[in-house]
């Protein structure tokens, strides 16, 4: 592991017993003593600490004399999402997409009222970081942070813990901004996450991540949570993890992501296409994809994990898609799956099969969340 | 108590053998959440793979330790297959197999060359 790079949390992970593994260049905690199980029901049932500190954050400024809003524009220029429109305060999920108009990465960017504030998956952080010095580094200030840790605090206990450090983050809604004084430094906190539950994600100075961490797990309602329950977490949620469920071949109404294309960037909107793919992205808005990410249900108690080739009948028929994502649902308590299947086997309620071992076992196209999230609205 | 260097345990109870996997394996494998076994009336080689236990993590088979059938599987754990976790010597067993040739047990490990073995 001597190429691997580490957080400033990593000594805390393991002086609480974690289990090391490598992830996105990093070495990162899958589980802790409690399991990954235990892990994800607590925080559906309390709060987890997730470090999040291998993800890329990044600052956009305007040049001297511009505004938030040419930042926007030029932003716009590298994304199907309307960042003009987005308010002061305000956070929504974007992706980079490329000229044949599949999927760089995914990611968050927040409106900081004179920049923005964005947060990219750690496996792309430097081909983002690149793509944007490239494509839109002559419109705008890009501002690599390397100081700052980044932590998610998730669950129903997420609000509590987080208003006894910083009393104003209940009056937060989901998807609001807000950067807070504390005593560990200025806070720059978001309503958000990824697990379909309430809860926060909070860059923090590096040389005060501990601390808080410290404060936060002292409470008998937060534990630290690895990657093994972000993902079963997530999955239930039906977020999608760049990399298995969205790639560079995948565009993002093939990966049922309309909702996060507004209408602005729409055929007939203010700031129609201009994003890289826009051709390809526009015709897929109005006449529908070949193949779309659905959600998958097993019959039974066999999870069905990604590569599993899925058909349109028990015996013989035809292969129609592949799973990306599965795992069991601790939530749900039984396993469940993302996967690409043919627009026309994509309706909900389609019964298929994914081959497990030789074995041709039933599954049904389900609604995603398969949990419900609780977001505060 | 014998031992394999595939993590499984085996004790014998009358003309059977009862199989399952060690508490090291099952700690290692991490929470268990589904175990697929074999029929019985299934006749099995040695290093066959008859079971499959899928973790949080992954799957992984486990291997017919001994030529033989199987004569009895654990079906408790199609319900509850967390047994494994919970008491993998005990309840969380997998299935009982009637062997061809007991003898072949002998040249296993005991419980202290499983210690060993697994350090």
């Amino acid at each position: 592991m001597t190429d691997l790079k580490r957080t400033s949390l990593f000594d805390m992970h393991v002086e609480l017993g974690a289990k090391m593994v490598p992830f996105a260049g990093y070495e990162m905690p899958v589980q802790y003593p409690m399991g990954v199980m235990q892990e994800h029901n607590f925080t559906r049932q309390h709060a987890g600490l997730f470090d999040v500190s291998h993800m890329g954050q990044v600052i956009l400024r305007p040049q001297e004399g511009g505004t938030v809003a040419d930042v926007a524009l030029a932003l716009e220029s590298l994304v199907p999402v309307d960042i003009l429109g987005l308010k002061d305060g305000r956070q929504r999920y974007a992706l980079f997409t490329n000229d044949d108009g599949g999927i760089l990465d995914d990611l968050m960017v927040a409106n900081r009222g004179d920049h923005l504030f964005l947060v990219v998956n750690a496996a792309c952080k430097d081909q983002d970081i690149a793509h944007m010095r490239a494509k839109i580094g002559g419109q705008c200030v890009i501002e690599v942070i390397t100081d700052r840790a980044l932590v998610a605090l998730q669950g129903p206990a997420a609000e509590a813990a987080l208003a006894s450090i910083v009393p104003a983050a209940a009056d937060m809604r989901f998807m609001d901004v807000a950067v807070m004084a504390s005593d560990f430094g200025p806070l720059w906190i978001s309503r958000s996450g990824y697990t379909g539950e309430d809860g926060y994600e909070i860059s923090v100075a590096e040389d005060q991540a501990r601390a808080l961490c410290a404060a936060l797990l002292e409470r008998d309602d937060v534990a630290p949570i690895g990657l093994g329950a972000r993902d079963s977490l997530r999955l239930e949620a039906g977020l999608c993890l760049y990399g298995s469920d969205l790639d560079q071949t995948t565009s993002p109404v093939e990966a049922s992501l309309n909702w996060a294309m507004q209408k602005a960037r729409r055929t007939g909107g203010a700031r129609e296409g201009g994003f890289p793919g826009a051709s390809r992205i526009l015709s897929e808005l109005a006449a529908g994809a070949a193949r779309q990410r659905v959600g998958l249900l097993p019959e039974g108690r066999a999870p069905m994990r990604a590569g599993t080739k899925l058909f349109d009948a028990a015996e013989g028929g035809a292969e129609v898609g592949e799973i990306t994502s599965g795992a069991f649902g601790p939530s749900i308590g039984r396993p469940m799956s993302m996967a690409y299947v043919q627009t026309a086997s994509a309706a909900l309620g389609t019964e298929l099969w994914g081959e497990v071992r030789g074995k041709r076992l039933p599954v049904t196209v389900a609604d995603m969340p398969f949990r419900p999230s609780t977001y505060k609205r | 108590m014998k031992y394999t260097e595939e993590h499984e345990w085996l004790r014998v109870e009358g003309d059977l053998v009862v199989v399952g996997i060690t508490e090291h394996a099952s700690e290692q494998l991490g929470d268990i959440v589904f175990v697929e076994l074999p029929e019985e009336g299934t006749t099995v080689a040695k290093d066959d793979e008859i079971v499959v236990i899928e973790s949080v993590k992954a799957a992984s088979d486990i291997l017919a330790p001994l030529d033989g059938e199987i004569v009895e599987v654990n079906s408790a754990l199609d319900d509850n297959p967390a047994l494994v976790n919970d008491d993998p010597v005990g309840d969380g067993w997998f299935f009982k197999l009637k062997v061809t040739d007991l003898s072949a047990m002998d040249d296993m490990m005991d419980e202290a060359a499983y210690k060993d073995f697994i350090g």
